[in-house]
Formats: structure tokens, sequence, C-alpha cells
């Protein structure tokens, strides 16, 4: 009996998983950050909103996901609670305000998907069905799609919607970004008829411009942070707000990009296949030796 | 010494009992609501909602479910790679569970999926996604799968071969088909070893992988569960369970076939449990320590609660019991050590993919339909019949040779 062989080879098969799995953190993962240039962004400005909900219409009417009337946005009761966009509505307003603040008044703030730089969703999604587009969009192709939600785990503005009423060919609804309009030339349908200019698209290099000079110039009105402009690691809609985002419903996120989390630790797993063919090779290696070995002793 | 157990189909109960009866019912009203399911889609029968994408289904179906198979590559481990001969007599009814298991555990996918016929997209090179964990997770089952189905072929085989007869008309197939079989096993016989590793290899990356995918959600998850330790927590607790999911059913099945538990196969693979739960308990205490997350686990809050029972019950006892050889070497002390060890794998599932995922904009809790347990407890239980149905008709379980000789008679062959 050669237990201590035996052995030995058992605590290095262990060994070669737990360097496969645990060391993770060791490796680094290369990500190209994107081109403000080149990509598209949209200011809210949430300072200047006056809570028309055009917007919501517009999108609504642009998508055919509602045929209700414009009249019947300006029902502001809507306000009393706080709604999420979902498989009817893209983006919604909700309404709030920082009980520190001694006027008391209440802003809104339009939510929809945030077309991150480096998006959660995509890197999630077992078939593609997520692709950050060149004009920075994160297109969501139906087609592709095999119904998981695991993109909905994983976003963490916790936007994509699910179809759960359809049996067949459900979709996972969110903010377009007017895809089908910008590649023309035209603004995306919630920005064309805002009347106050409270959402502003362009590059987001001009819009983070916007921005930070609408801070500069009147300094009492606006928090002096862009929601948006790191947070996990950028996004292509950014807030103005008039006080910190810790008021709002913004959730409050660090700069790293969600995807690298977990790439790294898949990345390290697999490195090239070595970190599996080794431990194939190890134990083919065992199961010869242990073979050989037990000749003697066994029948 | 294996030549003193032999595999056998049993056949010395009937396959109808008052409990498979019940089980039977409760399969076919699972059934009926996976029927409903696909009729009127996921929103009727579920309490799924856009904040709470993933619920029962996805925790016990499908995680849980690979994580009790674990079984099937742990003895596969065992047996055939280490060459321990006495525990062939397991490898069997764990390779069994597993290739079962993993069958349900697709089934239990694909009522989850939404777009349940795009399954394929999985398997075509454009739409693969590399950095997606749920893709690794996907491939690795979807080949694992097929390895357990080829691991499972010579058992089929030695069932049939030199006793192929069709009736009638089809009876001039039956020497090329015996042929067939012939050639089958001893080809297969050559190759087996390729199977074996692969399917080691391969449920050492999803049964890591499978800790991996919430890690994407680091905003959602709960402090006492978040860690990018996860992937090795994942895998150890399933080289934990693997043993003793197999005392736990060897157990419950011979006391239900009518046959002498395995006791002293059972002891025997009980020793190595205080090793491997105690190394992934270590992990997990140094993981805790590590983050600094001891302040949640005494915070009093259902967290806390549901952590503790994970720890206490589910690993803590049964390293205390598996380590005194009087428990080891009872059956009821292994069966109580094996359920705890099973239970506490199943609530760290549970814990890790439903309590501990808090969505940003959650109203309200989710708590699984009636419907949504249903269907998990149906295709429980359609796996246990279909289990007891291929021991009573397959060469799975083995037993000693001199009790073979009394039954034979009745086996007819």
């Amino acid at each position: 009996m050669d237990i201590t062989r035996r052995n030995f080879l058992g605590l290095t098969a262990l060994g070669t998983l737990s360097a496969a799995t645990g060391t993770s953190a060791a490796s680094s993962l290369h990500r190209e950050p994107v081109d403000n240039k080149k990509v598209y962004g949209v200011l809210v400005d949430t300072v200047l909103c006056i809570g028309c909900r055009k917007c919501e219409w517009a999108c609504n009417q642009e998508h055919k996901l509602s045929d209700k009337k414009l009249q019947e946005y300006e029902d502001k009761s809507v306000f009393d609670r706080h709604r999420r966009p979902s498989d009817s509505a893209y983006t919604v307003v909700n309404e709030f305000s920082n009980s520190e603040d001694p006027t008391g008044k209440k802003y809104q703030i339009k939510v929809q998907c945030m077309h991150c730089n480096h998006p959660a969703c995509e890197s999630a999604c077992i078939v593609g069905a997520f692709k950050k587009v060149e004009n920075g969009t994160v297109r969501y192709d139906a087609w592709k799609c095999i119904g998981c939600r695991y993109c909905m785990i994983a976003c963490p503005f916790q936007i994509p919607a699910y179809e759960y009423s359809k049996a067949i060919e459900p979709r996972v609804m969110k903010c377009t970004f007017c895809l089908h309009r910008t590649e023309v030339g035209k603004r995306p349908a919630c920005v064309e008829i805002c009347p106050n200019e409270a959402l502003v698209f362009g590059t987001r290099e001009q819009i983070l411009q916007v921005a930070h000079e609408r801070i500069q110039a009147r300094p009492e009105k606006y928090s002096a942070h862009v929601y948006g402009e790191h947070e996990a690691g950028g996004t292509s809609w950014i807030y103005l707000l008039p006080y910190d985002f810790k008021h709002t419903e913004l959730p409050a996120l660090d700069d790293r990009p969600i995807p690298d989390r977990t790439e790294k630790i898949q990345h390290a797993i697999f490195k090239s296949f070595v970190p599996p063919a080794a431990l194939y090779g190890l134990l083919g290696l065992i199961m010869y030796t242990q073979k050989r070995d037990s000749r003697g002793e066994e029948d | 010494m294996s030549g003193h157990e032999i595999p056998t189909p049993i056949r010395k109960v009937p396959y109808f009992t008052k409990g498979t009866l019940v089980l039977f019912g409760i399969m076919c009203l699972g059934l009926a609501t996976f029927l409903a399911r696909f009729l009127f889609g996921l929103g009727a029968v579920t309490n799924l909602n856009d904040q709470y994408p993933w619920g029962l289904w996805i925790a016990i179906d499908v995680a849980t479910g690979v994580a009790l198979a674990a079984g099937g590559f742990t003895t596969a481990a065992l047996a055939e790679i280490f060459h321990r001969g006495k525990y062939h007599v397991i490898t069997r009814p764990a390779l069994l569970t597993a290739m079962l298991g993993y069958t349900f555990v697709a089934i239990g996918v694909v009522t989850d999926l939404g777009r349940y016929y795009n399954i394929w997209h999985v398997l075509l090179p454009p739409f693969w996604q590399g950095n997606s964990v749920l893709f690794e997770v996907g491939m690795c089952v979807m080949i694992y799968l097929t390895v357990l189905y080829v691991e499972f072929l010579p058992i089929v085989v030695e069932r049939f071969v030199g006793r192929v007869n069709f009736p009638g008309p089809f009876s001039i197939f039956n020497k090329i088909v015996d042929l067939f079989l012939k050639l089958a096993g001893r080809a297969l016989q050559r190759v087996l070893w390729v199977f074996i590793i692969a399917g080691v290899v391969l449920s050492c990356l999803h049964q890591s992988s499978l800790g991996t995918l919430m890690v994407i959600a680091p905003y959602k998850m709960h402090p006492l569960w978040y860690t990018s330790l996860s992937p090795l927590l994942f895998l150890l607790s399933a080289i934990a369970v693997g043993f003793p999911m197999v005392i736990f059913e060897s157990i419950l099945a011979s006391r239900s076939l009518k046959l002498k538990p395995e006791t002293k196969v059972l002891s025997s693979i009980a020793r190595y449990t205080p090793i491997i739960l105690g190394t992934y308990f270590i992990v997990k205490i140094g993981d805790i320590t590590l983050r600094e997350a001891w302040p949640y686990v005494i915070e009093g809050s259902l967290h806390s609660f549901m952590w503790s029972v994970e720890m206490i019950l589910g690993v803590v006892t049964p390293i205390v019991l598996f380590s005194i050889k009087r428990v080891r070497n009872s059956v009821g002390g292994l069966f109580t050590g094996a359920t705890l060890i099973v239970l506490g794998v199943v609530l760290n599932r549970i814990n890790v993919f439903i309590i501990a995922y808090k969505p940003l904009y959650a109203v309200k809790p989710y708590f699984p339909t009636f419907w949504e347990i249903i269907v998990t407890a149906g295709l429980a239980c359609a796996l246990v019949l279909i289990y007891r149905f291929f021991v009573m008709n397959l060469p799975v379980i083995s037993v000693p040779e001199k009790d073979l000789q009394s039954a034979s008679t009745r086996v007819g062959s």
C-alpha cells in the first residue's frame, strides 16, 4: 500500500481545481473603453424637467406599446408611487424630493435603459441577443433570445422587463434608444418631444460637456455629481440632479464595469482550455497509475 | 472481491405499491401544470415578475438538481480513477441518478425558458457568447449529459446482449442487433475511460460555474452569499454532497426494494465526508472572515437565520456526526447525517438563488405559487418512478451472489 502517493495525487488534483477557480482575481481583463466621440448619449436634466410625461407618450407611440391619448398623460396622480419600466412601457417618469430640503420642492426623474458602456446584459446573455452597437445603443435581438432572463438578473439598473403573459414569443422589453431613428439622423422620440430641453441628445462627449457647463453656470441649482459619467463603467444616459443622487431612486454603483466580476473568473477557469486540459491529464495519470498499483491487490 | 456482488435487475417487490401510486398521482398533477405553462405562459402559473426573473424552478430543478447529481462524478472518480474496487457496487446507482438527475435538469430548464424552442441556438457557433457564465454552464451540462448516456450504455448492453428477442416477424433482426450490441459493448469497454475522465472534468467546470452565475449581480445579492469565491464554494459543496447523496438514496432504495443496505461500503465512503465537508466549512468561514461579513451573521434578520440554519444543520452537525465511528457504522446514523448534508445543499442553493437575491425595486419578496411547487414536486416524483423502473429492469443495483442464486429462478434468465 502506498497511501502517501495516493494522498499526494489526490491533493494535487484538489489543488489544481482550487487554483482554477480561486485565483480568478489575479488575472486581468482587457476592456476597450468606449469612444465618447462615436457613441450617442442623452442628458436627463431633472432640474429642467417639468414632469409633463410627453416623453412617455412619444415612446409608447413610437414603439406601438400603447394607444393612450396624449391628454391621459397629464394625469399627475401616477406620481403617488414609483413606477418601473415594464413590458408595456420602455420609459416612466417618477417624482422625488429630498426630505432635508426645506422648500420641499418636487423633481421628476425619467427612467429607462441606461445603455451602459459595458453592459452586464450583453455579458450575461447566453446566445448574444444583446449587443452594444457602434453608436452606443444596447440592442436586443428577440430572434436570438431563448428567454432565460439572465439579463434581468445581471442589469444593475434593473431595467429589462419581460412579457410573462405571452405563451409564445415572449420578449425582453427595454428602451431601444430609438436605433431606427438615430440611424437615419433623427433624435430619439422622447428627446424630440421634450418641451423644456430637459433631454439633450448628442455624442456622449457633447452631452458630458453640456452637463458640466450647466453645473458650472448654476452651481446652486445642481449637484456636482454627473450620474452615469462613471457609474458601472459609464452609461450613455447621464443625469443632472438638484442634490445627491442618494435621495433619488438611482442606484449607488461604483465605477467598475459589472461584467468584470464574472468574466475574470470565467476566463481564468478556461484560459485557452489549459486548466481543463491539465485537470484531464492529471486525472488520466492518476487513473493509469492507480490501476497499475491495484493489480496486485485485488482479484 | 467484486465477484461477490453482481449487478442485477431487482424484482423482489411489485412496481406499484401504495407509495408509488402517490408519487404517480403527484407526477400527473405536475405534468398537467407543466402543460398548462406551455399553453398559457410563465405569467399564468408562476409568481415570477420583472423584479424576480428567476424562482423555484431555477433554484431547485436546475441549480439543486445539478448539485445533487454530483454523486455520479464523485463515485466515478473514486471507483474508476482512484481505482478503489470495493466501491464499484455504488457506481451504477450513482450513475443512474446522475443520468436521470441531469435529464430532469434539462427538462427543468426547458420549463423555465420563455423561448424553449430556441434552445438549439446554444449549440450553434454564431450564437456562442463566451463571456456568458450561463453559456459555459449550458454547454458543459449538455456535453456531460451526453457523456452520462454513453457511460450508462454498457449497462443496457449488458442487460440485452445474448437476450435479444423481438416478437414475430421482427425476429430476423435478433442476430444483427445482438451482434451490434456485442461490438458496441466491446468498443465501449475500450474507450470508456475517456468518457469517465471527461465526466469528472466537465462536472468540476459546470459545478463551479453555477456558483459564478450570481456574481454578476453584486448590488442585488446579500453579502452573506455574495463572494467571488462562490465558484469554489459551489464546487466543494457539490463534491461534499456526492457521497452523502449516494448514501441517502442507497438506504432509501434498499428500504423500498426490500434489500439489505450496503452498510459496509456506505460507512466506508462516509469516512471522506468530514474531510471534504470540513474543507468546504473552512473555506466558507475563511471567506466570511476575509470579507468581514460576520456582522451580517448575527444581525438577526431572515438572512442571518437562513445562513445559520444552512451552516449549523447542513454542515457542522453532519461533520460531527460522520466523525463518530459508531454513527458511521449504523444505518440510522448514516441516513441522518446524509439527509442533513443533502438538505444543507438544497438550502444553500435556495439561499443563493432566492433568499440572497434582493432586487433594488422589489415591492414584496418572491414566493413560489402552488403550481410552481407542484411542477417541481412532479418532476422529483417522475425521477423516482423512472429510477424504480430502471433498477427493476436493468442491472444497476448489486446484490450478493448467494442472494442472487435463490432469486434467479424468478428473474427467468
